[in-house]
């Protein structure tokens, strides 16, 4: 008996530090990685505000007439760009799953070709596509000057658009392979025709797919628009410019249109938040939460 | 004809490559018949009752429901495919059940039951929803009308797609393996279901591994294996004597 006593009263001291404090491990590598960033970035903020920067230019400029114009041309181009960028990027894509041999070919040589070549190049060809096309139109029918068509605006819309739509066919078509292939079975039984099936079963969930990606990639023309300021489309950083050739005030104008830039894509990316929550509604993540 | 007959497969064949998946599979099904088909996996039960709504593609043969010949027009001496549009219409009339249940999942178990009325019938909302409602309640998901798919069990969202295919009205309903992917406990719920809707008269055809179910509500029992059909007949025959020593072996396997 004794013995037993003995051993259970030298496990008992021993377990009794079951009943200390549990204290977390100190993060001691995270704080020093924190300070040494929060002072490089304080260091970058000082050096702006001493910097020969003019902030009130930056101030003054920020609702300047131009300033405002250029972000309506902006937001223009990036709607006009990206709904051609959609539109050819649905027809490629249901070209390319189409199993017909010749369109899908086409469709596979329309991505390689308009996504291999720069934007900035493609943007430039159809600028200049006078050069080559001096008129355009159907002999006998109609002819116009290449010049006349090809405005800044047309040539940007153009060269944006249709590179888009090579991105977008990729993003359409990993949508519409997401859907089940019970989806397309269950949507035949009950007497769909193929359009139908498209526009009420498939598209709706392959839309889950492609929202995140398409959202992704109408902030990228927001800021790919810029390259239009190249063959003289009046954009926010064409209009910056032309003040800053005036003033002088580089580093304040180009602030200006940076600012602008970063209004446009926060408020874009609040609304994807909300279209995808309405695309995702039935998908066990969101129902969870609701 | 002295009974109405909705079914009528003649020399069905299918092939995928050198398999023959169909080999001249006849079957005849008549109003308000119950027929099951059973066999082993790989018997073709599943791809020759996916050709009577032409989700599968046939080789040779033809299919009639309802006296109209299913996919194709005869021209001449050959039988030309229909096109999307008629084949959509043709199946209007023919619900299907799947094993995996392919329901909507973006659409609520009341706005899946609606859709084909709606859609594809064209018939008033407010008409089909109290009909929806009514066919929800009737295989017991009263509660469960607002629910998306993917906040169901299994059983419940098979007997989703049982109500949406009742929806439609059609003249018969294809069971494809119904309860092969639901957890056992909730098999019955779906069965009972079924016997319901086979007690109201309605025409079905179920491929089934559910002996008890075939014997209980079937009328007829067919039962397939390497592509053909081996034997079909009254369900207590089929079942108790069956002709066929390969059947009887199989339906042996099954109980034991």
């Amino acid at each position: 008996m004794s013995s037993v006593d003995v051993t259970s009263s030298t496990t008992d001291q021993k377990y009794e530090i079951a009943h200390l404090k549990l204290v977390p491990k100190r993060h001691i590598g995270r704080m020093i990685a924190a300070a040494i960033v929060l002072l490089i970035l304080a260091a970058i903020v000082r050096a702006f505000s001493v910097g020969q920067i003019e902030w009130s230019y930056v101030r003054d400029f920020l609702f300047a007439p131009a300033i405002l114009d250029g972000l309506k041309s902006t937001l223009i181009m990036t709607v006009a760009a990206m709904a051609l960028g959609i539109v050819l990027g649905v027809v490629i894509a249901i070209m390319r799953v189409s199993g017909n041999p010749v369109l899908s070919s086409i469709a596979i040589g329309y991505v390689w070709i308009f996504r291999g070549a720069p934007a900035l190049l493609q943007l430039m060809i159809w600028f200049n596509l006078a050069l080559i096309f001096p008129t355009m139109g159907i002999p006998g029918l109609f002819e116009f000057r290449t010049v006349d068509i090809m405005t800044p605006f047309v040539a940007a819309m153009l060269g944006l658009g249709i590179s888009q739509g090579a991105y977008t066919s990729e993003v359409v078509r990993s949508g519409l392979l997401s859907v089940d292939s019970g989806q397309y079975e269950a949507a035949r039984a009950i007497g769909m025709t193929q359009f139908k099936m498209l526009r009420r079963i498939v598209l709706p969930q392959a839309m889950r797919v492609m929202v995140p990606p398409i959202g992704n990639e109408v902030i990228g023309m927001v800021k790919l628009t810029s390259l239009a300021s190249v063959i003289q489309y009046s954009e926010i950083l064409h209009n910056a410019q032309i003040i800053y050739f005036a003033n002088t005030r580089v580093l304040e104008l180009l602030l200006v249109a940076c600012f602008w830039y970063l209004v446009v894509v926060t408020l874009l990316s609040i609304g994807q938040y909300y279209i995808e929550r309405y695309f995702g509604r039935g998908s066990k993540s969101i129902t969870a939460s609701m | 004809m002295t009974k109405d007959i909705i079914v009528k497969a003649v020399d069905v064949t299918k092939l995928y490559g050198p398999f023959t998946a169909l080999d001249k599979v006849n079957l005849e099904i008549a109003k308000g018949e119950v027929c099951c088909i059973i066999g082993p996996s790989g018997s073709g039960k599943s791809t020759f009752l996916r050709c009577i709504n032409q989700l599968e593609k046939m080789n040779s043969g033809a299919i009639w429901v309802n006296d109209e010949l299913v996919g194709y027009r005869r021209e001449g001496n050959n039988l030309h495919e229909i096109n999307d549009a008629d084949m959509a219409r043709q199946r209007r009339r023919v619900g299907m059940v799947f094993q995996r249940f392919n329901l909507f999942p973006h659409m609520t178990a009341l706005e899946n039951v609606m859709e084909g009325p709606v859609q594809v019938l064209k018939e008033p909302v407010a008409e089909v929803r109290k009909r929806a409602e009514d066919i929800l309640v009737r295989v017991g998901l009263s509660d469960k009308i607002g629910h998306y798919p993917s906040q169901l069990s299994g059983g419940q969202q098979q007997r989703v797609a049982i109500a949406r295919a009742m929806c439609m009205r059609p003249d018969l309903i294809l069971f494809d393996e119904p309860t092969s992917a639901l957890d056992p406990e909730l098999v019955s719920e779906v069965l009972d279901v079924m016997k319901d809707l086979a007690a109201s008269g309605m025409t079905m055809i179920v491929v089934t591994h559910e002996l008890g179910f075939a014997r209980n509500v079937a009328n007829t029992v067919a039962f397939m294996e390497a592509g053909k059909m081996v034997e079909i007949g009254p369900a207590s025959e089929v079942l108790t004597s069956p002709k066929s020593p390969r059947t009887a072996e199989f339906i042996r396997a099954v109980h034991s």
